[in-house]
């Protein structure tokens, strides 16, 4: 859908960007005032439209976020499954989630297990969880 | 330190780095899922707000039609005049004389195999808690009951004043609640986790009591006997549906009639002279108010505590074709809009901020929560509460009590003074600041009130010095199996399902428009042409390319063909062939209106009325709103709608000829169904089985 919309010339690409960006701005700004809450840094607490506009702008048009593709997200699974079982144990998955590359917070954590655990194994089914939430998205 | 050894470090080195890559690949793909998951879940809400707001923008017009019905509109003949007398016939105020004839329980015999609660008057605090009780082991109050109690309620109400000054010097706390319509669950949760109402707990509930869900009438019986048994401690405001009028439309006369066949008629009777007795708010130790509908810069608080509150019999209708010329009461208790037409002060409408030269279009106002009529968004942590949280009205009531005449008094919470009265230095008009966003508090007590899982309910506790402390809750145990994500979809669905009636009721507009779009004629228009054409035509304020990938499905990347996602939407929608389909779309655009005048014309709630009435009221309805329809279509479509060919016209048939009855009971389990106007009773309804 890009690539459509970068072959039409960037100044197109920008303003199409710019109303979804303000679409979705609205949709959270839930008193009118456009502004959102957020939980960064900011003293106030929340940030204004006119900032998130060019940051979120330079975001989209540098491709950041793009969607992981499938067979990639099955790979790292199986990084963290070396003997191949096809699946991780709860314990390891905590581990691996709260204690190495951005940690989860516990809210994650709870969360993502919730979904992800199979209660009579323990364990999770990583195959399956991908091609669960995978339908979901879509 | 071997070359072996150094190979194993190296290997171990980038096996740990491996991992912490591909957690940290995973952990970026969940969050962008949840975050996903959020969005959903915010677009859903959206929806819900975007609908439930057009639906009342809706009964404006209805307002409106009576009010063209009353100054412009001259019958041309004895049968019009005659069924226009009929429409207004419910506007005399009844005379105390036939109040006790409707308040007549004496001569209703309770049966001996009744074993429901039973009350005596005067009612003890054990009578009233018994009937809690009873209410959730789901018994029913026989009706002579009922009416005893409705009649003791106005007996008291009547001596109450509009605004009800309550203090908090001998209850160390006060707990207030807002709209609870008709959930009973949510108001047994508030008193099984906040405490009973007693005389050290003290509680105001604030208004919409009933409509929408299906215990209506328990909630009322409940909250009466409270107030009856608690009168300094225990106190009730008027909301926008505690009116005759907009019971038609929402449900709660149906329940009545259906819980009641018998005495029914008599209940409602009484019942809509006991809302025209409802205070119409409370103001508590001089500091806080508690009003239905919220503030504006134009609430004066001297005005309301003088007007008879008595004669705003519905804010649905405001005149009568009787009284044309002495309606002097109650053109004082309207306000003005900002459009300048008189409304009725407790109409959840757009209103320009407190001291503030904002002015925000009606529908962002709304989403800014002015009314509390409307579930604010619940979110899901404390701090995020903070922030939508606003207090109740200090800042404007200052204001109110300047005007008035009252001491001003300032607490430690409020923001220094800065009305352009008050502050003489200012100049320039002022914006409101977070901390005046602060001042007003908006409440809503119905857990799940579009769909369960779809929100919170809340009550606030005043403690001493009247701080706020709130308490959120969801009443209802299948929420909290379902994962977040379950939650969600279900309530999605119900969104997107009452999001693509509203798109076909504008079919034909709709491909006006996106042929505007597609100049070449090549019947394809793209994602971006879509959402604009969209949003002008329904003028929802939503994010549609966010909606898109659910609305739209599209084989193309970036293209639909417009037509063939019309006839789609047509397809899921009509299941009956034979009615012409633009007719079709005006009469989904304008149904609940036209449910309203229906239930309002078939006055002895039989649920029926005849075919005649049928046509002429279409005919009125359809010149009013400019709406070309020929005569001989409305016939024919009055005549497929009388299934049974009798010549009358089943209500209830009408709505389900068009499938305006949800189907979403197809889940199972009956408490679960999301309560509707159209829900029949408490479940779904088929044709023909009435």
């Amino acid at each position: 859908m890009a690539d459509d919309k970068e072959r039409e010339g960037p100044d197109i690409t920008v303003a199409e960007f710019h109303k979804k960006i303000k679409d979705a701005f609205e949709v959270f700004d839930h008193e009118a005032n456009n502004t959102v809450d957020v939980e960064e840094e900011e003293p106030t607490g929340y940030i204004r439209f006119e900032k998130f506009l060019p940051v979120m702008t330079e975001v989209l048009l540098e491709r950041r976020y793009r969607p992981i593709p499938e067979d990639i997200l099955l790979r790292a699974f199986e990084v963290l499954d070396p003997s191949k079982r096809g699946f991780l144990l709860k314990e390891e998955l905590i581990k691996y989630m709260t204690e190495e590359g951005e940690p989860f917070s516990q809210e994650e954590m709870e969360e993502m297990l919730s979904a992800a655990i199979d209660p009579e194994s323990n364990s999770v089914h990583y195959k399956d969880y991908i091609a669960m939430m995978v339908i979901d998205e879509s | 330190m071997g070359s072996g050894t150094s190979t194993q470090h190296h290997f171990a080195f980038q096996n740990a780095e491996k991992a912490f890559k591909a957690a940290a690949l995973i952990q970026r793909w969940y969050r962008r899922y949840t975050a996903r998951l959020e969005m959903r879940r915010h677009c859903t809400w959206r929806i819900f707000q975007s609908i439930e707001y057009a639906g009342q923008q809706d009964q404006v017009k209805l307002h409106d039609f009576f009010s063209y019905l009353v100054d412009h509109f001259t019958p041309s003949s004895n049968h019009e005049r005659d069924f226009l007398d009929r429409m207004f016939t419910e506007d005399r105020f009844p005379q105390d004389s036939e109040m006790e004839k409707f308040g007549d329980y004496e001569s209703i015999e309770v049966p001996d195999n009744y074993t429901g609660p039973r009350l005596s008057f005067p009612l003890l605090p054990d009578h009233a808690t018994a009937l809690v009780e009873a209410f959730r082991l789901k018994q029913q109050l026989h009706a002579r009951y009922v009416l005893n109690l409705l009649h003791e309620t106005r007996k008291h109400l009547i001596q109450l004043p509009n605004i009800n000054r309550v203090s908090t010097c001998y209850s160390e706390e006060i707990t207030v609640c807002g709209d609870l319509h008709g959930q009973l669950d949510d108001l047994i949760f508030i008193f099984h986790k906040n405490g009973l109402p007693s005389p050290e707990r003290a509680y105001v509930f604030n208004g919409d009591f009933v409509d929408r869900g299906k215990d209506s009438v328990e909630i009322l019986m409940v909250l009466f006997a409270f107030m009856l048994v608690y009168p300094k401690e225990f106190h009730l405001n008027r909301g926008n549906h505690e009116d005759h009028l907009v019971n038609l439309r929402y449900g709660f006369t149906k329940e009545v009639m259906h819980k009641y066949k018998t005495h029914g008629k008599k209940i409602l009777k009484i019942l809509k002279d006991v809302f025209c007795w409802l205070p119409l708010a409370t103001l508590v130790d001089e500091k806080v108010l508690i009003l239905h509908g919220g503030v504006s810069d134009m609430t004066d608080l001297e005005l309301l505590a003088k007007l008879d509150r008595h004669k705003i019999v519905s804010t649905m209708r405001h005149k009568t074709r009787k009284e044309n010329g002495k309606q002097v009461k109650k053109e004082e208790a309207n306000q003005k809009s900002s459009a300048g037409r008189p409304t009725p002060w407790f109409l959840p409408q757009s209103r320009s901020l407190p001291a503030s030269p904002l002015r925000l279009g009606s529908l962002q106002a709304h989403r800014a929560g002015r009314s509390s009529s409307i579930p604010c968004g619940a979110p899901r942590d404390a701090k995020e509460l903070a922030r939508q949280v606003r207090r109740s009205v200090d800042l404007e009531l200052d204001r109110c009590r300047q005007q008035a005449g009252f001491p001003v008094s300032w607490g430690k919470e409020e923001a220094s003074p800065c009305t352009p009265e008050a502050d003489s230095g200012a100049e320039e008009p002022l914006e409101p600041t977070q901390e005046e966003w602060r001042q007003v508090l908006t409440i809503f007590s119905a857990s799940n009130y579009y769909e369960v899982g779809s929100n919170r309910g809340a009550y606030v506790k005043l403690g001493p010095a009247l701080t706020p402390y709130i308490v959120q809750y969801q009443a209802n145990k299948v929420t909290h199996m379902l994962t977040m994500r379950q939650r969600i979809s279900r309530v999605e669905e119900s969104a997107l399902r009452a999001l693509r009636e509203k798109l076909f009721a504008h079919s034909s507009d709709l491909l006006g428009e996106f042929k505007k779009h597609d100049a070449d004629k090549t019947g394809l228009i793209t994602f971006s042409d879509w959402a604009e054409a969209v949003e002008s035509v329904l003028h929802l304020g939503l994010p549609w390319r966010m909606l898109r990938p659910q609305l739209v499905n599209s084989p193309t990347d970036n293209t639909l063909e417009y037509k063939s996602w019309l006839e789609d939407l047509a397809k899921e929608q009509l299941n009956r062939e034979n009615i012409q389909s633009s007719l079709l779309e005006t009469l989904y655009r304008n149904r609940s209106n036209l449910e309203t005048i229906f239930r309002i014309i078939d006055s002895d709630h039989s649920g029926f009325i005849s075919l005649d009435e049928f046509r002429h009221t279409w005919k009125l309805f359809s010149s009013h709103m400019n709406i070309n329809i020929r005569d001989d279509c409305i016939c024919d479509l009055a005549r497929s709608i009388d299934f049974n060919k009798d010549g009358h016209i089943d209500i209830n048939e009408f709505l389900e000829a068009f499938r305006l009855v949800e189907q979403s009971c197809s889940e199972g389990n009956a408490s679960d169904c999301p309560q509707t106007t159209n829900t029949n009773d408490n479940g779904c309804s088929k044709p023909g089985t009435h």
